[in-house]
């Protein structure tokens, strides 16, 4: 019996790391080979078998940059939809998540499953009016201050509820014995509020960058050329006359590197983030 | 009156201790706690709640926006009647359903394998946790577009080349996106949604009490007596919660139809609405689908909204 447990254990202690580096190494394959395709000239990229050794180089990238149809503008738009729809979101829900946890107002718990609920409804749902509303009532097509808007109420429930969890951890006693010391309510908020939610709202900022920056059909939809994201034209680089695969997978790497980059800085709170605040 | 201007519980003592002349100075202060609630409220449902009310009126109408359509009149249930009739639209349904529940089972079931491995301690621990997360940080559309033309693609695709490599006769031809279409979105799918799942089984597991697990070792359980009676009932509602959160994602899921097939054989009723209204302008049947794919959320929404609600519940005990 002890001998069998020992053995066990031992059998154990080898195989879970091979288990676990084997699915590692199967999950990161095709992020691998898309970047290696993206550093292959693009008549090496797209052979049948795959050219493994072919000679590397970065023309793809900087071709994405200098070609008749550049990614640039697509890449500033997605910048700027994605900041300045996060800076609303965190306008919006810090207040909103003031009023839900440090001074709850009545029925506070309602409010947060209205947020969620209009988080659970697809999208897609309400998109057919949205569309005849920009482009034929307040006529601004293509146009990146309707993303914008857009963006901010999809990220707008994740964002209360992931603040709502952060400032929740606020010891309510602090906040009492400086309401009794004679604080006012913005002397409480910079010097006790702000400093303890300041990672939370780092964590919160970082998701909703992520998802706006993702987003693909409200841009697919309510944009054609000025307002158009990165997310859109990666598409557009789908050019079959030619061989297109190596510059397809630039474009895609390009633009998932700032999103690899904040979810690598932001794991611990990712998680947080993704669970809407309900796993610490 | 006292039952609308009653201040939250956790700040101000009971109704029936204070005076009646304050009763006024309440109605004036609990609106000063809900105003800074106000600006989030009416600009989410201004932006998000308005167009379904919208949708949900043109469900009920005849509009098309062909060139050579007829004018808007009322249509009844007929656009409803054409979703469930229409042999495309209701593949369209029913695949939605294949779809999600095959991505979201073999997902859950990936992920709590990988986070019960990712569980122990062993040598690279932190690399291979930060290689599982990547799938799920690449955007999208773009790891959709290169499954499809990198990885998928007839010929010149990783796997048929890989095969190819291996000597299977005839892997060049081997045409996974038009054959099996959903097969090729659940996989990818499943890559990127498996990451999300595990992330949050792991820290489930990671909050289970080491010296309840050691304990029951000591007291002659067995590995997998320990893994279903201890385990299993700690993690089951972080494996709800990840079902869930992606079940509400992936019924969504626009991307990767578009991205991978373009909807052959595999539109889901996202897509089904967006070729509805982008390409086909009928705009009556589009809202219609609009609509079924709100109540199939719905019903999911009413599991999600217990689950979370369980989570929040806690909380508020251990406060």
């Amino acid at each position: 019996m002890s001998t069998n447990t020992w053995n066990r254990q031992r059998v154990a202690k080898i195989a879970i790391p091979i288990a676990a580096w084997l699915v590692g190494i199967i999950f990161v394959i095709p992020i691998l080979y898309m970047v290696l395709t993206s550093l292959h000239a693009p008549h090496d990229a797209q052979t049948y078998p795959p050219s493994w050794g072919a000679p590397l180089t970065l023309d793809n990238y900087s071709g994405l940059f200098t070609s008749a149809n550049p990614i640039t503008p697509a890449l500033i738009n997605s910048v700027i939809t994605s900041v300045i729809s996060t800076l609303l979101v965190l306008a919006l829900a810090i207040p909103a998540a003031y009023a839900l946890a440090i001074r709850p107002v009545k029925r506070w718990s309602d409010a947060m499953f209205f947020f969620l609920s209009t988080k659970m409804l697809p999208m897609v749902a309400g998109i057919l009016p949205i569309y005849l509303f920009t482009t034929q009532v307040i006529k601004m097509p293509d146009n990146v201050i309707v993303l914008i808007l857009l963006y901010t109420a999809m990220n707008l429930p994740i964002a209360v509820w992931m603040m709502r969890s952060f400032l929740a951890e606020v010891p309510p006693a602090i906040i009492e014995a400086a309401s009794i010391d004679g604080a006012s309510t913005m002397r409480i908020l910079t010097r006790i509020v702000a400093p303890i939610s300041m990672p939370g709202v780092a964590a919160t900022s970082l998701i909703c960058f992520i998802f706006a920056w993702n987003e693909q059909l409200y841009a697919k939809v309510l944009t054609s050329v000025a307002a158009q994201t990165g997310p859109v034209f990666v598409n557009t680089l789908i050019q079959t006359e030619h061989a297109y695969l190596a510059e397809l997978a630039a474009g895609a790497t390009l633009i998932s590197l700032p999103v690899l980059i904040a979810g690598f800085a932001a794991q611990d709170k990712l998680v947080q983030g993704l669970s809407l605040g309900a796993v610490k | 009156m006292a039952s609308v201007t009653a201040p939250a519980p956790t700040t101000v003592e009971p109704v029936a201790t204070r005076p009646p002349e304050e009763y006024k100075k309440w109605g004036r202060e609990s609106w000063k706690l809900r105003a800074p609630l106000m600006p989030a409220l009416v600009f989410l449902i201004v932006v998000t709640q308005l167009p379904f009310v919208a949708t949900l009126v043109m469900s009920f109408m005849d509009w098309s926006a062909q060139p050579d359509a007829e004018g808007r009149s009322f249509a009844g249930f007929d656009n409803f009647k054409t979703v469930f009739t229409t042999p495309a639209y209701r593949s369209a349904v029913l695949n939605t359903i294949e779809m999600t529940v095959v991505i979201v089972g073999v997902s859950a079931l990936l992920a709590l394998g990988i986070a019960l491995l990712l569980n122990h301690a062993f040598i690279g621990r932190g690399v291979v946790r930060t290689m599982m997360i990547a799938p799920f940080l690449i955007v999208p559309i773009a790891a959709a577009v290169f499954w499809g033309n990198g990885i998928l693609m007839t010929g010149f695709g990783l796997v048929d080349g890989v095969l190819g490599q291996l000597g299977v006769p005839g892997a060049q031809d081997i045409a996974f996106l038009t054959d099996h279409p959903k097969l090729a979105i659940e996989i990818e799918l499943i890559w990127q949604w498996t990451p999300f799942m595990m992330l949050i089984l792991l820290a489930g597991l990671q909050s289970q009490d080491p010296e309840v697990l050691e304990a029951a070792s000591i007291d002659g359980c067995n590995s997998w007596q320990t893994f279903v009676h201890m385990t299993l009932p700690h993690v089951r509602r972080y494996l709800e919660l990840s079902i869930v959160l992606g079940t509400i994602f992936i019924v969504q899921n626009f991307d990767t139809v578009l991205g991978m097939t373009g909807g052959l054989n595999s539109t889901n009723i996202p897509y089904a609405v967006y070729e509805t209204f982008y390409s086909a302008k009928d705009y009556g049947v589009a809202s219609a689908l609009g609509v079924v794919v709100v109540i199939g959320s719905l019903i999911v929404a009413t599991f999600a909204l217990r689950v979370v609600s369980s989570l929040l519940t806690d909380e508020e005990a251990a406060r």
